[in-house]
């Protein structure tokens, strides 16, 4: 088979369309009843009293969980609100539970709780908040890294850029709202939850509930898009297993869209001061990335803006420094490529600026500034191809077309710019374990505990193990999102395929063999004695390779050998040591061509185009549908994406999708993808480095370039309204 | 009709082509009615406030968000939902193109988009471009970027006007294979 780097459609394809694909608030179960939270409307201080009496007497409840009468529970963190204690961290905490028969009795009984607080002076104001931020880490990575004399290469250096770059919160909002439904069976936990980590929530609900890992179970078979929030676990899903406890009967509890809005993680706000230094000639000599980003008062999270300018350009003094604010908000996370959206932005409009200052092309001032070893470690890259990604990208979008001034493009009334920017994103993989099995009925089972969010893993899985073991794609079935499955990472880092088709390979291998030693030594199979070497498998027939006629079906084989299934197991370490010897990024070219309104202000996006260096393409298809839709995210962090805070209450003013503005079909014109699909076979033998979150970095930089192209403004606060360019 | 003790109403509803008969709340809108009571959860729930489109079916034809109407408004009309959009005969065309082009991602938007498109092709089997990002602009896709959703659009609408159509075959490749 060769499976592998096909436009195979995804397998998944027909569930989705026909509406059977079961995302994890449709699964209904005998007493099913509904929970619905309450939250706080402070952003900081405490509860002083609560009066559910009202709402406990009222049709069809349940159940109300308070401060007052909820569980206890000893292992609970205090980034999660479960109704511990009485004190108030943000706006929009969960405060307390109502459980009913139906949804909207839950919500009615809601309503009628009254809440009392003794407010305090909240943390909201975030450049207030620097004098005492704090230094953090992004995944064990420091947030303080530098090289080489920065303040002695500023001073000497020929040309300065220094300025401040913003980025606003985001809400992740993917379609499917957070969801979940807890049930208990005795000490044994089941829990339906759209999840990307169903491993590690497990975990932290065993600790939480004082059960063993083993006797709690969480499914979650479709994420209908998570884009990291449904990475972290939440306080919505203990929620709803200590209401499930409580009554005694399975809880549903879906969040509301405002809901999504606080409770459940965020892109944090930056504020970015680039100081960039250059010899006359465009060779960087200095660079200062400062972060500020906040995180809430219950948990540090780190937004790594500065890392990507750890990896982009040669520059002998860097200084990446990163601090953490902390604010009476929730806690913000992991979103669509953290750090590196945010952090890629300010780098790369910074480049643009140093090279008007040069008079210089701005692709050119890149290539000039190129490096083929990570410039931090020196170590070589596990594989680079990003010159030919600018090269492609140029060709394809026609940048020698481009006239060097800004304003300098027109079409009719339109003002037209053109801007490029460098993408990059880390390739990361972590261990995982996958079974193959051989079935009775001849059909093959690739299965372990990963998460289909959109990204084709179901697809990718039986193409992967259709390779391995030379059977059609047709006769595999992939099963995945149960921790009763052999476990997977976290569905996050981009590192999704390249940390579960190791584990497959291996798997495939291992029952490939065990089959063909069990088959060598059946005396009815037509193998019989022959040694392992000398024969084989192949869609679904096990034969002598000399004498290929003399074979068997699978299923035939099987059924004579007792009827049970055959299976392969493995679990797969990544090489530790790569690390000492390599650095492995991702690396990517993208153009963008805006139109802008010079009396209205509005911009539209009209084409982009993106070259990717990410490894081996493993399914056209998929990956195109990634690419782009990571590009459509950059183009909402360039000019749409924005939570507003009320500076006093400390709530989302815009916490709805009419007023929180995701792109929409009319923001978006042509995307051109193409990726150079040379395989990285260092990190992973199949040599994907992975392509979920490549596409958002880089992209709001070049849309900001072409507007100041096509305007002569320089907005350095995103997102790019049409009120700021009138401005 | 009413019965007293549970508040709630009996009504029969077309659905699908289907007579059903179904007790509810009359608070509850279409959208519920649809999920928790009669379990056909292909119409998805994004927002409750008539803003994402998710739960957009066709009520005579027409699309309606669902989550915008009552259930016991439907009474008497004629409610498909994506359950019933596959005939005996097999997926609809635009079934079928979404899941070949890759347009259903991770899948929550497309049973709306689906049948929104499925009544755009009724009234226009050669819609342009420009038509069809018209049709569709009450709905929000978070995974796709849209593009692909106009693909298979294009590529269902020729597919039933009877022309011999292949997806594009476009590489990802980029020109030099
Ligand atoms: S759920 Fe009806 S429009 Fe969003
Ligand atoms: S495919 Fe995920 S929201 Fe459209």
């Amino acid at each position: 088979m060769n499976t592998i780097g096909k436009p195979i459609s995804r397998v998944d394809g027909k569930l989705k369309v026909t509406g059977s694909a079961r995302y994890s608030a449709e699964f209904d179960m005998p007493g099913l009843c509904y929970a619905v939270l309450v939250q706080s409307t402070i952003p900081a201080g405490r509860i002083a009293g609560m009066d559910d009496s009202l709402a406990r007497k009222a049709a069809g409840v349940l159940a109300v969980l308070t401060p007052e009468n909820a569980q206890r529970l000893p292992g609970a963190e205090k980034r999660l609100s479960l109704l511990q204690d009485n004190q108030v961290y943000y706006n929009g905490q969960p405060v307390a539970v109502v459980v009913a028969e139906k949804l909207e009795e839950a919500h009615h009984a809601a309503s009628l709780i009254k809440i009392r607080y003794s407010v305090s002076a909240p943390k909201l104001d975030f450049v207030a908040g620097f004098p005492s931020s704090h230094p953090g880490n992004h995944n064990g990575e420091p947030g303080d890294m530098s090289w080489g004399d920065v303040d002695g290469a500023l001073k000497d250096s020929d040309i300065k850029i220094d300025q401040v770059y913003t980025t606003p919160i985001h809400h992740h909002n993917p379609m499917e709202p957070h969801a979940a439904i807890a049930q208990w069976n005795g000490d044994e936990l089941t829990v339906h939850e759209s999840a990307q980590d169903i491993s590690g929530h497990r975990a932290k609900l065993a600790k939480l509930f004082g059960v063993q890992e083993s006797n709690v179970r969480l499914i979650c078979l479709f994420v209908g898009g998570g884009f990291g929030c449904k990475g972290p676990l939440w306080s919505h899903v203990p929620l709803a297993a200590m209401a499930a406890r409580q009554v005694n009967r399975p809880v549903k509890i879906v969040l509301e869209r405002p809901q999504m809005f606080g409770p459940v993680g965020a892109r944090p706000r930056t504020h970015q001061r680039l100081t960039v230094g250059a010899t006359r000639e465009g060779k960087l000599t200095a660079i200062r990335h400062e972060v500020h980003a906040h995180t809430s008062v219950i948990e540090d999270y780190l937004e790594s803006s500065a890392f990507p300018t750890r990896v982009m350009y040669g520059c002998p003094n860097v200084s990446t420094i990163h601090r953490i604010v902390d604010l009476n908000l929730g806690t913000p996370t992991y979103t669509r490529a953290p750090g590196v959206a945010t952090g890629t932005y300010a780098l790369e409009v910074a480049m643009d600026e140093l090279a008007y200052k040069l008079n210089m092309d701005p692709l050119q001032l890149r290539l000039l500034n190129y490096t083929e070893n990570d410039p931090q470690t020196k170590l070589p890259f596990t594989g680079k191809h990003l010159r030919d990604c600018y090269t492609r990208a140029a060709e394809r979008f026609g940048w020698s077309n481009r006239t060097r001034e800004p304003r300098s493009m027109r079409d009719g009334s339109q003002l037209i710019g053109w801007g490029v920017a460098t993408e990059t994103y880390p390739a990361n993989r972590r261990p995982a374990s996958a079974l193959v099995r051989f079935k009775p009925d001849g059909r093959v089972l690739v299965a372990t505990g990963t998460h289909e969010i959109g990204n084709g893993i179901y697809t990718i899985m039986i193409q992967t193990a259709a390779d391995a073991l030379n059977v059609s794609p047709d006769l595999i079935d992939a099963q995945l999102g149960d921790t009763a499955l052999p476990p997977a990472p976290i569905t996050a880092g981009s590192m999704t395929v390249a940390s579960v088709t190791p584990a497959i390979q291996t798997a495939a291998e291992r029952v490939r063999t065990r089959l063909l030693q069990m088959a060598v030594a059946d005396s009815g199979s037509p193998v019989h004695d022959a040694s392992v070497d000398e024969v084989d498998f192949k869609d679904g027939l096990i034969f002598r390779k000399l004498s290929p006629n003399r074979s068997e079906k699978l299923g035939d084989f099987i059924a004579r050998n007792g009827g049970q299934p055959i299976e392969g197991i493995a679990h797969v370490e990544p090489d530790e040591t790569l690390k000492q010897k390599f650095a492995s990024h991702s690396f990517g070219a993208v153009f963008a061509e805006v139109s802008v309104d010079p009396d209205l202000g509005p911009t539209r996006v009209r084409r982009v185009t993106a070259v990717y260096d990410v490894g081996k393409v493993l399914n056209e298809k998929t990956a195109r549908s990634q690419f782009i839709g990571g590009i459509v995210w950059g183009i909402g962090l360039a000019l749409h994406e924005d939570s507003h805070m009320d500076a006093r209450t400390g709530r989302i003013v815009n916490e709805n999708l009419a007023d929180y503005h995701v792109p929409v079909n009319a923001d978006i014109g042509e995307i051109d993808v193409s990726a150079i699909d040379i395989a990285d076979t260092h990190l992973n033998p199949l040599g994907a480095r992975g392509i979920g979150e490549i596409g958002i970095t880089g992209t709001a930089a070049a849309v900001a370039n072409a507007i100041y192209h096509a305007t002569g403004k320089r907005i350095r606060d995103l997102p790019i309204t049409p009120q700021k360019l009138i401005a | 009709m009413t019965s007293k003790k549970s508040q709630k109403s009996l009504v029969e509803l077309r659905i699908n082509g289907e007579t059903i008969e179904v007790a509810f709340a009359p608070h509850k809108t279409l959208l519920e009615v649809l999920r928790e009571d009669l379990a056909l959860t292909g119409t998805k729930h994004g927002c409750e406030l008539g803003e994402c489109g998710t739960c957009a079916v066709l009520v005579d034809g027409l699309p309606v968000l669902s989550c915008l109407v009552l259930g016991l408004e439907a009474e008497g009309r004629e409610v498909t939902t994506i359950e019933g959009m596959a005939t005996a005969a097999g997926l609809h065309p635009l079934q079928d193109a979404f899941a070949d082009l890759g347009a259903a991602q991770c899948g929550y938007c497309s049973p709306a988009f689906l049948l929104v498109a499925k009544e755009l092709l009724e009234v226009n089997p050669s819609p342009n471009r420009d038509e069809i990002r018209e049709a569709l602009s009450g709905n929000l896709c978070r995974c796709t970027g849209y593009i692909k959703i106009y693909e298979a659009v294009e590529l269902a609408a020729a597919r039933m006007r009877g022309e011999a159509v292949e997806p594009a075959t476009e590489s990802i490749y980029g020109f030099e294979v």
